[in-house]
């Protein structure tokens, strides 16, 4: 996908100011639960790490997908029962969660790949809704009212998720495992060849890269972390239900990081924070969110393609062009 | 009792009855789609929201004003396709040098404000619209049981859809069209007002979801999320059918909607996803789709 | 022939660029109401794209382009036809998804004294013959003669041509020279772009050679033989 403007954008040489500036929002997020409702700053990591999995594929990889939901959702769904009905530890849950978006990744990549651009995302919009139907039948998601009532359980066996410090920082684990996961991708040569795809896949191609399978493999490993974010929310709010597995919640994710900037590291993680925050605004506002989710998207297609962080980005003086 | 496949053979046409009716609607969005998709490259989620106001058009004309069904087959793809051309006037036709993408994600916003507009408005329940009194009831043809307006449904959306690929095929309006789809610069340069003409195009476009809309409001309810489900199985469709023919198109929505009620014979549990099933089948065999002409 | 005062095309200063890639630098060139004029070039000096840009078919340009007092450089694309100008593209651009008749009359009138169906099956045979087949079914040498036939009903007075010889068998291109010729006499201006260079004299009344974007040379064709040197140089020829 050639996006307006990015092309600079994505390899940031980290500096002294940027690992301080890094060091400064870990703090912030160390002490942010004495401030800020846990819960709420939980809810953000969780669709954060799902945003920044997603751009490893959109931004990075310059595929559109809007099946997202089906990682997030599907694993929320495999935790949950993994969880409360076969009763396992909340660590050993989310592996099974993770596990379960991995190979969901990898049949609806198989399938999507085999087209590119607007039919590569097509599919996976048909193919997510396959899967939504396949929740809404299935015994084992419990239906329209999902599976409630999950419990947090003990880490490790002792310490209890019930305590919201607890819990708080061993998602902040979760979230920041998962962002650096993505770092060393991006930054790595295998990053290296993904964006390159993004820029120019017939040259790619024509230097000898199997470009199918680079394609299937970003699109696994974005799958699988989506996944990672989805059986930690199960987690933390105790249950999973349809919403997780909705288009409506496809475009959402779409929507955050479009918002925050595709392409930047930490732009998906702005966007989160955004939208689930207009959305908390929103819900006792009476003004209904799909309106308002479906105005942003078209203010950023029209006048705000490279979102916030890319806007920011794209205004530093000493940036020079690719 | 005749049986068929081991069932009874009213319940079987029945079925498959549905099937076509199902298919006549993805008929129709799909050449919608496909047009616009042909002309302005752009795959336009709010297709199924526009259906959505083709419904809803028709059920307030009524409410409102009074007009009934047969004005209402003229005004409400008039309405819709008039709106069509102010949202590609106002912002679509800054799109078209960008990524397709970006059309499918500005469309897509707009659904959801479409979608969330009626949905504040109306809530979610189907709000019913009776068939004009000359198309109720039905008739008893022996082997089946037909209701008048089902078969109607039928007949208009064949007559909609080959006198659009007629239009298109063979008309001097349709010429333009399918030259400007190849080459719109050149017929720019023999001076064929192109703009205008991308304009039109989703007019048009929208309009004929509109017309699908308020064909199938007596069949499915006016409701606010009557579009967005139906979308995505549309996509399905084109996916199937490729997205080079308006003819392929036309024929794969009817073949699969028939193919779904088939199943629902059969099958019912995967009625639902037969159709996401034989775009992965399609997918594997001949990625292009069954009509597709680009790879 | 006394040529009259004004130039029927006059170009000033063009510069063009494709993206970000400046690639004509200032071109100045006259066409005469009439007159064939052929640009000629190495390949990748901007012959094709002055042409275009004179169309309005490259939309990053300054300078001035003038038609018949008109100024041509603001017009919207689909304008500049209505002014009289055909383009014959280098590529053809015969439509595939249309008939061979679809293809021919699909360029609007945009002006009276435009030739009639028959006239133009007179002049094109072979086109009558074909025009229910598809566009592209035609060979190259049919297709050069629908590109040229279809902007011959429109009644444009000026006709910008891209190469129209180029891959086509000797016969071919003979009989392409008897249809300008033809139209020659019956008064159309003809701006053409030909690395042919014995076609182009045998039907070329001016010449401009064409170097890194710029004209550098300018030149009747009862000079050809003093040009020879330089053409020779600069061409090869």
């Amino acid at each position: 996908m050639a996006v307006a403007g990015l092309s600079r954008a994505s390899t940031e040489s980290t500096s002294t100011l940027q690992w301080a500036l890094l060091a400064v929002a870990i703090a912030g997020l160390l002490v942010a639960p004495f401030f800020v409702y846990p819960v709420f700053l939980m809810k953000i990591l969780c669709f954060a790490l799902f945003a920044c999995a997603f751009n490893l594929l959109l931004g990075y990889t310059g595929l559109l997908s809007f099946g997202h939901a089906t990682f997030f959702g599907g694993a929320a769904y495999f935790t949950a029962h993994a969880v409360k009905v076969w009763d396992w530890a909340p660590e050993a849950g989310i592996l099974v969660g993770v596990a379960g978006a991995a190979v969901l990744g990898l049949v609806m990549g198989f399938f999507a790949i085999r087209r590119q651009g607007i039919y590569f995302a097509m599919i996976t919009l048909a193919l997510a809704q396959m899967f939504y139907f396949f929740c809404v039948q299935a015994p084992f998601t419990g239906g329209e009212d999902g599976i409630q009532g999950v419990p947090r359980g003990e880490l490790l066996g002792f310490i209890s998720l019930n305590q919201p410090l607890n819990i708080y920082y061993f998602v902040l684990a979760v979230f920041l495992a998962g962002v650096f996961a993505i770092w060393r991708i991006v930054h790595s040569p295998f990053g290296m060849i993904l964006r390159s795809i993004r820029e120019n896949e017939g040259r790619a191609i024509s230097l000898g890269y199997s470009v199918a399978n680079y394609k299937l493999a970003a699109f696994v490993m974005s799958a699988t972390l989506a996944g990672l974010a989805g059986a930690t929310k199960a987690i933390v709010f105790q249950f999973a239900t349809l919403t997780d597995v909705t288009w409506q919640m496809s475009g959402e994710v779409i929507l955050m990081t479009l918002l925050g900037g595709i392409g930047t590291m930490i732009g998906p993680i702005v966007g989160a924070t955004l939208v689930v925050t207009l959305q908390n605004t929103l819900a006792t506002s009476g003004f209904p969110v799909t309106i308002a989710t479906g105005l942003i998207f078209m203010a950023c297609v029209l006048v705000f393609r490279r979102g916030i962080v890319g806007e920011i980005l794209a205004r530093l003086p000493d940036r020079n062009s690719k | 009792m005749t049986m068929v496949f081991g069932i009874p053979i009213q319940a079987f046409l029945g079925q498959l009855l549905v099937g076509l009716i199902n298919g006549s609607f993805y008929a129709m969005l799909s050449l919608g789609l496909a047009i616009i998709f042909g002309m302005l490259r752009i795959i336009n989620f709010a297709h199924g929201a526009q259906y959505m106001l083709g419904a809803f058009a028709g059920y307030l004309l009524l409410a409102w004003a009074g007009v009934g069904y047969w004005p209402a087959l003229i005004l409400v793809p008039l309405i819709v396709g008039g709106l069509g051309i102010l949202i590609e006037r106002l912002a679509i036709s800054r799109l078209y040098n960008l990524d397709p993408l970006y059309g499918l994600l500005f469309t897509f916003g707009l659904a959801l404000v479409l979608e969330g507009i009626f949905r504040y408005y109306y809530g979610v329940s189907g709000k019913p619209y009776a068939p004009p009194p000359l198309l109720s009831g039905g008739a008893n043809l022996g082997f089946m049981f037909l209701p008048i307006y089902r078969g109607w449904v039928v007949i208009a959306s064949l007559v909609v859809c080959l006198g659009t690929w007629l239009a298109i095929e063979k008309t001097k309006f349709g010429s333009y069209l399918r030259a400007a789809t190849e080459n719109p610069s050149l017929v720019q340069a023999f001076g064929v007002n192109v703009p205008l003409l991308l304009t039109l195009t989703y007019g048009i476009g929208s309009g004929l979801a509109g017309l699908a809309g308020i064909l199938a409001a007596p069949v499915y309810q006016v409701s606010p999320l009557m579009g967005t489900d139906l979308i995505i199985i549309v996509f399905a469709v084109v996916v199937v059918g490729g997205m080079g023919s308006i003819l392929g198109a036309i024929v794969t929505g009817y073949i699969l909607g028939l193919a779904e009620g088939f199943t629902k014979v059969f099958y019912p549990e995967a009625s639902s996803t037969v159709i996401f099933v034989i775009m992965a089948l399609v997918l594997l065999v001949r990625p292009a789709g069954l009509f597709g002409k680009d790879a | 022939m006394a040529e009259p005062a004004k130039p029927l095309l006059s170009v000033r200063g063009l510069n063009a660029w494709y993206g970000e890639s400046h690639a004509l630098h200032g071109v100045d060139l006259d066409v005469y109401p009439g007159e064939t004029v052929t640009l000629l070039g190495r390949n990748g000096v901007g012959k094709t794209t002055t042409l275009r840009a004179v169309m309005g078919l490259i939309r990053k340009r300054t300078g001035s382009i003038t038609y018949d007092g008109h100024d041509l450089l603001r017009l919207p694309l689909h304008h500049t036809a209505r002014r009289g100008i055909g383009f014959v593209p280098e590529e053809r651009g015969i439509f595939a998804t249309l008939s061979v008749d679809e293809n021919l009359v699909l360029p609007p009138v945009v002006a009276e004294g435009g030739m009639s169906l028959d006239e133009i099956f007179t002049l094109f045979p072979n086109l009558k013959e074909r025009r229910n087949s598809q566009g592209t079914k035609l060979s190259g040498g049919e297709q050069q003669m629908l590109a040229i036939a279809r902007m011959l009903r429109t009644g444009v007075r000026t006709l910008l041509l891209d190469e129209p010889t180029e891959g086509l068998a000797p016969v071919i291109v003979q009989r392409i020279g008897e249809v300008l010729r033809e139209l020659k006499a019956r008064g159309m201006t003809i701006l053409l772009v030909e690395q042919n260079f014995r076609f182009a004299r045998r039907i070329a009344d001016r010449f401009y050679l064409m170097e890194h974007g710029k004209v550098t040379a300018g030149f009747p064709v009862s000079e050809i033989e003093d040009r020879m040197p330089l053409l020779h140089d600069v061409l090869g020829v």
